[in-house]
């Protein structure tokens, strides 16, 4: 590994310069890159609004802001982080860079239409910043009527059309991602060939095609409803305020899953790569994938179960429910028993996938709490929901970009980051993370509702821990953006492969050339196969 | 109830303990053991096992529906009030809880009940959605505008409990609270006993089915253009589609605001909408007011 | 393998016939996310027909059946005059090729009028939901949402269509400059399917929103 490790001469990053060659790129990994610049930026707008919320929520009365700014304020950490920075973030950065990478290919199907997804995305990032900068939303990230279409006075047409706009991106995504995926494998790399990166990125495509039309109609109706006053949602107009909910959630629940299941893909690579190992029960692994995506359709009315559904329907769902667990639990166990007899190495990219395995399983277990509709009853709508959800999305999905990030860093920059503070920052992050988030799951059982500006002085220990956790999960957070962008000068040169690790993105050099491969591979091997002597050319 | 649903918390508690704590037990130790060795060390050439698979698959499931049936369960008895509940009305708005007892009593943000007693609450928004939840009692409903939802509680212990509004609506939010304030029986009745000036809810809503003409058409002789009201409450009608549908309270609600969705078999489709003539308050009174002839004796239809 | 690169070739393919099964299907999976985007308006149009029936019937009989079914016919022509064209660009005829997608769009365009037609009369008849809304009392608040998913419905549609007339017209452009040839016809096909899926779409909406409750 060490000792004759050169940058090449010619690669992706060199090829050309000028910001005309970055703005009108075809490069899936220059493009990769623009999605990286955009969906950073978002993450510290959010992450903004996440500080302010923390810092109000340390004393029980509402004496930072006024409860019309909180109310904004949650409403768009909510928007920015969901719709900006997580759903796209692994698949259009990590994705966008790998997948062509990862099959033998040269590039996506589509890369012009790779190129307006990105631009599609920074339109409807404007629109939204837009609503943010002239004074904000403050309906909530979930929209629900009458409340958005009639009672609001923020800029809600302003946000939803920019969610709307923004969804094409995603559909556009998911679209060239299936495409490719079906159409551009090198020879010989049959399906179950694939690493599990590209089965997740697949059956997380299915999603995005087939979930984010609906929203996008819904948020139409919405804007138009404010606009024309058409009377869909509004019951003063004939409307139904619970259809509204149905048609979110058939969205937004699959959206979820849109979040995790890259994650996945990333943590199934780190496993096998940290452990040198396949990862185990590989073809239940993809199938878990794909039975994730399609039970994670059926399964949108546990967000209502309070909300006035038929008791059929409500047993309906939470059985359901409890069956999309099931694959998420044996992938739990697989990446598990890879690490049995692996050769375990303590990198900070195993570290944020074994950070990603404990807490998504913490999280995916509350999940189980909010199927059980008697439970729900209790907890919903309190700070419990919002623990389960930022332990998968942040302690989940959030610990899984970061991984890939690093694990990935010297093929996108050639370098290497300073290993100690990454590892520091790892550690920092873990112990913020839990210590924002545990304390919620008690206070959402004590009662403590969400989307409180102001709450009981019976609760203020508990928040105060949570907010000295935010503290320090924010300065967690902001330590790799400057090792990283220190290391894209200074850095150790990679070389093509310094984990040693088998995938054929490591058989190219890093950075890789524009075309990816000097010649297409031709691959005869499986995925993960450390004992074949062709799998791992350096 | 709340004792139910603490019972199968805290069996989640038991599971979610017991998984984690194996996996992470499980991660940590194979990390220590089979830590790297050597820069070139590989893992051992390792693929499967169709035997775990199945036992991982299925022995969650087994949970799983166990779990599932459980909640279920307690679910079942949170939708199903007893039938000889105290039936209290309940309207929320931006930003507050208005509360009506039968009795005429009137509250806002306190809502004061007797103890040992079923509680069965009727609600709807004047507004948008909102949420009434008594962390104690382990309810919680959401509160539609245009429709009415229902919660039922016991109280057991006599006290002040935290009401919150749980579903966002706006700017206060945070501010819709207030308390539910159970009592010992002889307390409640002394509390009930110190004032409704305007009279019971039903016989307000007597009046305003007067004020409103309301009398014209129902007339309990059958004499009139429209179906007999008296003794109709809880009964099955057949419509004109030839549907059959119970009179309940939310069928008395949409017949006085859309009468024209569903027309009583046998009877023009002539009623007038009073959509926008009515307030909820003066809904639920209406409603009661037809709750109130239900013992009457029920004329035979023409 | 291809013995001389095709100019129409991508840099990312390996193959023109790699390229047009990419396209093909890449066709195919935008029209299913279409299929989901008019069915969110589908699912909200099914709930409140179930809801209020005889206010939708009421506000369906509005609608001018006789230039809804003459569009009905127009664009079922179209899609036939489309077939034939993709028919012709597969057998490298160029004259009908070109002939076929001008009729094509010109029917395209005739039930763009058509439909401007019908709006008209909503608007002077006052069936355009809003504050100049008129209609009899019994059913006025439910016709309202019968009138607004109409124009939300055939107004996407019609956008849909629009944007068909604009694919033709481009590959027209490609028709007449040569571009399309017996081996690269795939650009023709790819817009057929589009313009048959916006076709289709037609098809559903028209019994749906003008046939309710009309017996023969």
């Amino acid at each position: 590994m060490a000792g004759t490790v050169f940058l090449p001469p010619r690669h992706y990053l060199n090829e050309e310069y000028g910001i005309a060659s970055w703005l009108l790129t075809r490069d899936h990994k220059r493009i990769a890159l623009l999605y990286l610049a955009g969906v950073t930026f978002f993450f510290f707008i959010g992450g903004a609004f996440a500080v302010l919320i923390r810092l109000e929520l340390a004393t029980p009365v509402g004496d930072l802001v006024s409860d019309e700014t909180y109310n904004k304020l949650f409403t768009m950490h909510g928007v920015t982080m969901v719709f900006f920075f997580l759903i796209p973030a692994i698949p259009s950065v990590l994705g966008n860079f790998l997948i062509p990478i990862m099959i033998g290919a040269k590039d996506l199907a589509f890369p012009k239409l790779n190129l307006a997804s990105w631009y599609i995305y920074l339109i409807g990032g404007l629109f939204t910043t837009y609503a943010i900068v002239t004074g904000g939303l403050d309906t909530g990230w979930t929209f629900y009527t009458p409340f958005s279409t009639v009672s609001s006075t923020t800029k809600v047409i302003p946000a939803a059309l920019g969610i709307f706009i923004t969804g094409f991106s995603s559909i556009l995504t998911g679209l060239n991602f299936i495409v490719t995926i079906h159409r551009m494998r090198a020879p010989g790399l049959t399906w179950f060939r694939l690493p599990l990166f590209i089965w997740s990125h697949y059956a997380t495509s299915l999603i995005m095609v087939l979930g984010t039309p609906v929203i996008a109609i819904t948020l139409l109706l919405v804007a138009a409803e404010r606009v024309f006053h058409f009377g869909f949602f509004d019951p003063a107009l004939g409307g139904d305020p619970v259809l509204f909910q149905h048609l979110f959630w058939f969205y937004s629940h699959p959206a979820v899953y849109i979040m995790i299941l890259p994650a996945m893909g990333v943590v199934s690579e780190l496993v096998a790569a940290f452990c040198r190992k396949p990862v185990f029960g590989y073809r239940f692994v993809a199938f878990a994938s794909l039975a994730i995506a399609v039970l994670g359709f059926l399964v949108w009315g546990h967000h209502m179960f309070v909300a006035g559904q038929s008791v059929y329907a409500a047993l309906i769902f939470s059985i359901l429910s409890f069956l999309v667990a099931i694959p998420s639990a044996v992938k739990v166990f697989n990446w598990t028993a890879t690490m049995y007899k692996g050769s375990v190495a303590w990198e900070t990219p195993m570290l944020y996938a074994i950070g990603f395995i404990g807490l998504f399983t913490i999280g995916g277990l509350t999940g189980l709490f909010l199927a059980a509709i008697g439970l729900d009853v209790h907890v919903t709508d309190t700070y419990f929901i919002i623990a389960h959800f930022h332990y998968i999305m942040v302690g989940g999905t959030i610990m899984a970009y970061l991984g890939g990030l690093h694990y990935w860093w010297p093929k996108i920059s050639g370098r290497l980051y300073n290993e100690w503070l990454a590892k520091f920052s790892a550690l920092v992050i873990f112990l913020g993370f839990n210590l924002t988030f545990f304390p919620q799951f008690v206070l959402g059982y004590l009662g403590m509702p969400r989307r409180y500006h102001a709450y009981p002085a019976e609760f203020q220990v508990l928040n105060v821990l949570s907010s000295a956790g935010a503290s320090i999960l924010g300065v967690g957070y902001l330590i790799p953006m400057a090792y990283l962008m220190w290391s894209l000068r200074y850095g150790h040169v990679a070389g093509s492969n310094p984990w040693g690790a088998v995938g054929l993105e490591w058989n190219t050099t890093s950075p890789p050339p524009t075309e990816n491969f000097a010649e297409t591979p031709v691959v005869t091997w499986d995925a993960y196969d450390y004992h074949a002597p062709a799998a791992s050319q350096t | 109830m709340a004792g139910r649903v603490d019972a199968l918390y805290f069996f989640l508690i038991g599971i979610a303990v017991f998984f984690s704590l194996l996996i992470a037990g499980l991660i940590v130790f194979y990390a220590v053991k089979y830590r790297r060795r050597a820069p070139a060390e590989i893992g051992a050439d390792i693929h499967g096992s169709l035997l775990l698979e199945i036992g991982w698959s299925g022995i969650p499931l087994l949970i799983t529906m166990v779990i599932f049936v459980w909640g279920a369960s307690v679910f079942f008895a949170m939708a199903r009030p007893p039938d000889d509940a105290l039936n209290i009305y309940v309207v929320g708005k931006q930003w507050m809880w208005k509360f009506q007892h039968l009795d005429g009593q009137r509250e806002i943000d306190e809502l004061h009940v007797p103890l040992g007693r079923p509680v069965k609450l009727t609600m709807t928004s004047e507004d948008v959605i909102h949420d009434f939840f008594v962390p104690a009692f382990r309810v919680k409903a959401d509160v539609l505008p245009g429709r009415y939802t229902t919660v039922w509680f016991e109280p057991t212990v006599p006290g002040r409990y935290h009401l919150f509004c749980a579903e966002y609506c706006g700017t206060k939010h945070s501010g819709m609270i207030g308390q539910v304030v159970v009592m010992e029986p002889s307390e409640y009745q002394t509390w009930l006993s110190g004032g409704a000036p305007e009279g019971s809810l039903a016989s307000a809503g007597a009046k305003l089915f007067a004020d409103l003409a309301c009398n014209t058409c129902h007339r309990p002789d059958a004499q009139g253009r429209g179906p007999v009201l008296e003794g109709l409450f809880g009964k099955s009608v057949l419509l004109q589609n030839g549907e059959t549908v119970v009179v309940d309270e939310a069928y008395v609600r949409e017949s006085i605001l859309t009468p024209s969705a569903k027309i009583t078999s046998g009877f023009q489709p002539i009623m007038p909408t009073f959509q926008g003539l009515v307030t909820e308050e003066q809904l639920l009174e209406l409603v009661e007011y037809i709750k109130s002839l239900q013992g009457l004796p029920q004329v035979p239809p023409r | 393998m291809t013995d001389t690169l095709h100019p129409a070739l991508a840099r990312q393919f390996d193959s023109l016939e790699q390229q047009t099964e990419a396209a093909t299907l890449g066709m195919w999976v935008f029209l299913v996310t279409e299929v989901l985007f008019f069915g969110g308006l589908f699912v909200t149009y099914a709930v409140y027909r179930a809801f209020y029936p005889a206010a939708f019937a009421a506000a369906s009989h509005e609608l001018d059946l006789v230039l809804g079914a003459t569009n009905t016919a127009v664009l079922i022509t179209s899609s036939l005059t489309m077939a034939l064209a993709v028919h012709a660009a597969q057998l490298g005829q160029r004259r009908p090729l070109l002939i076929f997608l001008v009729l094509t769009m010109l029917l395209g365009t005739v039930f763009l009028g058509i439909k401007a037609v019908e709006y008209y009369h909503k608007f002077a008849e006052h069936h355009v939901p809003g504050a100049a809304f008129q209609f009899e009392k019994e059913y006025a608040r439910h016709a309202q949402i019968f009138f607004s998913l109409y124009f939300i419905m055939t107004g996407l549609h019609a956008l849909h269509m629009v944007i068909g007339i604009g694919v033709l017209l481009v590959m027209l452009f490609w028709s007449w400059r040569g571009t399309i040839t017996v081996e690269y016809s795939s650009p023709i096909e790819i817009s057929g399917l589009y313009w048959h899926f916006v076709d289709i779409v037609w098809i559903f909406l028209f019994p749906l929103l003008y046939l309710i409750g009309r017996h023969a």
